[in-house]
């Protein structure tokens, strides 16, 4: 009877798990060949028709779902993220509406396993402190060298926050803080805020290598760009490198010469290093960088001028744009460098116009990873 | 529960998308293009101690577009982040205030504007159907009335040369069941007709290389066909909203920031200081009815009420004869505007960019009759929904009622 009594508690208990687990299956079975369609987005609003009937039936699911959306994320295909976390945030939101509980010990989860998606990860940390904000400083206090750079960036506000009040008890133990938040600091602004602190303090802080700008270039100039004309022309140096020889410039024969660069953020201000403020005007950079082994890489270049880069012999980016902005990071492109000495040549081209405004001709150029972490060359100099 | 929303977005469909209660301020110049409403809007409020403010709403980024109301919602855009990556599309309550639903995307394209402006410049627009949200990134994104997404391009993502760092402003129009954007810029350049049911591209036509910001018109012709307004520095293009193709061009040079007005059979657009077109009826080039050199706008659109044309020239706001183009009465202004003025009851509301509110008393001549600070710059033109204004400062959506 006792047996017999035991297998009656027993069995619904089993239906229920096993009934769980088929319809955690299916559901996940679900999410996954909804997500697969709408990740098969493409650009002009390829599969705009199949990704919108399966955003419906996503609509449909409930908030305990949502981590298996994300589980699907994935950011190299950037018009499906936005649809996925579109889904994410609107089941999300639903639940909340409908005072229903949200998943948040799985999206807690999901948030510390960093092999997930970077963005799927963001969206989980955004809702997480949105229905339990007291756990925003526990997470962000684990965050500093997070892969998402928009958790990142909060964890260095958050740690400045910490060294700022240390200040008030020790300049040391404030200053480590600052020295340590700044290897995590990957933001333009962040940094500059840090920079600031531990100078503040009587610390100092090499910005060249923390960005990992390219100081030192041999330049060769002015060929000419009357009336933009010179930016496709293959002048000599985008044919062969040869540092000694003369070439034919646009007001005559030019040769390479050196300049080291000491702007913190590695600006090359043509202007000021040519013999004259030339218009209608090209000069070429060129520079070399030494790794180990080979290793993909990102060349970032701010430049408000026409612009084109090469590496080891490569165009990599090109940009005929004129006097529209600059910043650091302006033009991101992928490169793969080979082991032992690589070759950068940059082209920098000024038009013609007249405004107050479209006068400068510079460059600034840094190589790093695809968090921004600088790589220094091996042959880079102190 | 779950379909409770599909429910409710049908519902809104029904209601608002056969203009039921009508869309009451659908795009950045309202739904006749030309900022002029009927209601009595406040001559007056106070953001510190908040007299005849309805209610305020915290946006959750920068952005310098305008608020659009659609039936009892009001919709509004914004960017954040370090790069101003993160896209947002706001619904809010009209009544409460209170947000309704947020969606969050990543820009596709490039997001370096000018510090003034912002990702989150164009004003989305809504057919009362769908709201479509456009960025300087040129990111095109379309939901229902409810947040459901409907469909999400990337335009720099198919066109990877489409962009401007400086920032780009040119906000979409609706051609009937065409969506028409106008991307002009030193890289890919061109304006495209997208079926706005599906995201899909119906046409792309090339444009000059150069900056712009102004944004595309659509009107209707007796036949019922819809025709888009391009103008841009070269010159003032009008094109079939279906195809993409040229119907006429005036090549005029034009401002580069003001966008044209089309109201009855005319056009005002920024050509040697404003030029006033007619258009004729066998739908061929229209001829110039009059330029006037003296009316330059800058970023403000030109405005047109009975036969009054009122042009922010700089910091002074211009009333001419619409038909004749000759100056009545001017007015000086304090600062520097973005924002297109709106015109209620008789009043021009000005928003300066660091937010100092200035009201005209128009008339037979013009008089400044108050000025008041918000608190917060002021970039994108207010919208209005009976007797309430509704604008975003910087970082905050207000809503103006007595």
């Amino acid at each position: 009877m006792k047996r017999l009594h035991t297998r009656s508690y027993l069995f619904p208990i089993i239906a229920i798990m096993i009934g769980s687990i088929v319809l955690e299956t299916s559901h996940g079975a679900e999410v996954s060949e909804l997500t697969a369609i709408v990740n098969k987005i493409g650009i002009k609003g390829q599969g705009h028709s199949e990704a919108r009937k399966a955003m419906r039936q996503l609509a449909q699911l409930e908030p305990d779902s949502a981590v298996a959306i994300l589980t699907h994320f994935d950011s190299s295909n950037k018009l499906a993220v936005n649809w996925l976390r579109a889904a994410v945030d609107g089941i999300l939101e639903d639940g909340v509406a409908e005072a229903q509980e949200l998943p948040i010990a799985a999206l807690v989860k999901f948030l510390h396993d960093r092999e997930q998606d970077a963005n799927a990860r963001r969206v989980a940390y955004e809702w997480i402190i949105e229905v339990e904000p007291q756990r925003k400083s526990a997470i962000l206090e684990k965050s500093l060298n997070d892969p998402s750079l928009e958790i990142r960036r909060e964890a260095v506000a958050f740690a400045l926050g910490s060294a700022s009040n240390l200040e008030e008890t020790s300049t040391e133990k404030a200053l480590e803080k600052y020295r340590a938040t700044l290897v995590s600091a990957r933001d333009i602004d962040q940094i500059d805020s840090i920079t600031k602190s531990i100078e503040r303090l009587g610390g100092t802080v090499d910005l060249p290598s923390h960005f990992g700008f390219l100081m030192n270039w041999h330049l060769i100039g002015p060929f000419d760009n009357s009336g933009k004309s010179g930016f496709n022309v293959a002048y000599g140096p985008e044919n062969a490198i040869k540092l000694q020889a003369a070439e034919v410039g646009k007001t005559g024969s030019v040769k390479w010469f050196e300049h080291s660069t000491e702007d913190p953020y590695g600006l090359v201000d043509l202007n000021s290093i040519m013999p004259e403020k030339y218009k209608g005007a090209i000069v070429y950079a060129y520079t070399t960088f030494d790794t180990d082994s080979e290793r993909e890489v990102e060349i970032r270049l701010g430049c408000i001028n026409g612009n084109k880069v090469w590496v080891n012999g490569k165009l990599i980016t090109s940009n005929h744009v004129y006097h529209a902005n600059t910043s650091i990071d302006q033009y991101i492109a992928k490169a793969k460098f080979r082991a032992g000495t690589n070759e950068i040549l940059v082209k920098v081209a000024q038009n013609e116009q007249e405004e107050s405004w479209a006068q400068r001709w510079q460059f600034q150029l840094r190589i790093c990873d695809q968090y921004g972490t600088a790589i220094l060359s091996k042959n880079r100099k102190e | 529960m779950r379909k409770l929303k599909l429910i409710t977005a049908f519902v809104c469909t029904i209601l608002f998308g056969s203009n039921l209660y009508g869309v009451d301020w659908s795009d950045f110049r309202g739904p006749k293009g030309n900022p002029v409403h009927d209601g009595e809007l406040p001559l007056n409020w106070n953001t510190k101690n908040n007299e005849n403010v309805a209610w305020k709403s915290a946006l959750p980024g920068r952005g310098v577009s305008s608020p659009i109301v659609v039936g009892d919602l009001v919709v509004v855009t914004a960017s954040s982040g370090s790069k101003q990556q993160k896209l947002y599309v706001l619904g809010f309550d009209l009544d409460s205030g209170k947000q309704r639903w947020k969606r969050s995307f990543w820009a596709t394209g490039r997001t370096y504007t000018h510090p003034t402006s912002s990702n989150a410049a164009p004003t989305p627009i809504s057919d009362g159907e769908y709201i479509y949200a456009f960025y300087s990134s040129n990111d095109l994104v379309c939901l229902d009335l409810t947040g459901n997404l409907m469909w999400y391009r990337g335009l720099a993502h198919d066109y990877p040369k489409a962009g401007n760092d400086v920032g780009m402003a040119s906000s979409p129009a609706i051609a009937g069941d065409v969506l028409v954007v106008q991307i002009e810029n030193q890289g890919d350049s061109f304006a495209s007709g997208i079926d706005r049911r599906t995201g899909t591209e119906l046409w792309r036509v090339p444009r000059d290389p150069r900056a712009n910001w102004s944004s595309p018109v659509a009107y209707q012709d007796a036949q019922g066909d819809y025709t888009v307004l391009l103008q841009s520095p070269s010159g003032l293009n009008a094109v079939e909203a279906k195809t993409g193709n040229e119907k006429w061009t005036k090549d005029l040079s034009c401002g580069n920031i003001s966008s044209p007005l089309k109201i009855g059979n005319s056009i005002y657009f920024g050509a040697g200081g404003t030029t006033k077109l007619a258009l004729n009826p066998t739908d061929t080039t229209p001829e110039v009815v009059w330029s006037a050199n003296r009316l330059t706008a800058n970023a403000a659109s030109p405005i047109v009420d009975g036969d009054d044309l009122y042009i922010l020239s700089g910091s002074i706001i211009k009333c001419a004869d619409a038909t004749t183009g000759e100056l009545r009465w001017q007015v000086r202004l304090k600062g520097r505007f973005w924002a297109t003025p709106i015109l209620s009851n008789g009043h021009l509301y000005f928003f300066n960019q660091e937010g100092l509110v200035q009201i005209v008393k128009t008339g037979e001549r013009g008089e400044l009759v108050t000025e008041f600070e918000v608190g917060d710059p002021v970039l994108g033109t207010p919208a209005a929904s009976g007797d309430a204004l509704i604008f975003r400062s910087d970082n905050t959506l207000w809503k103006i009622s007595q």
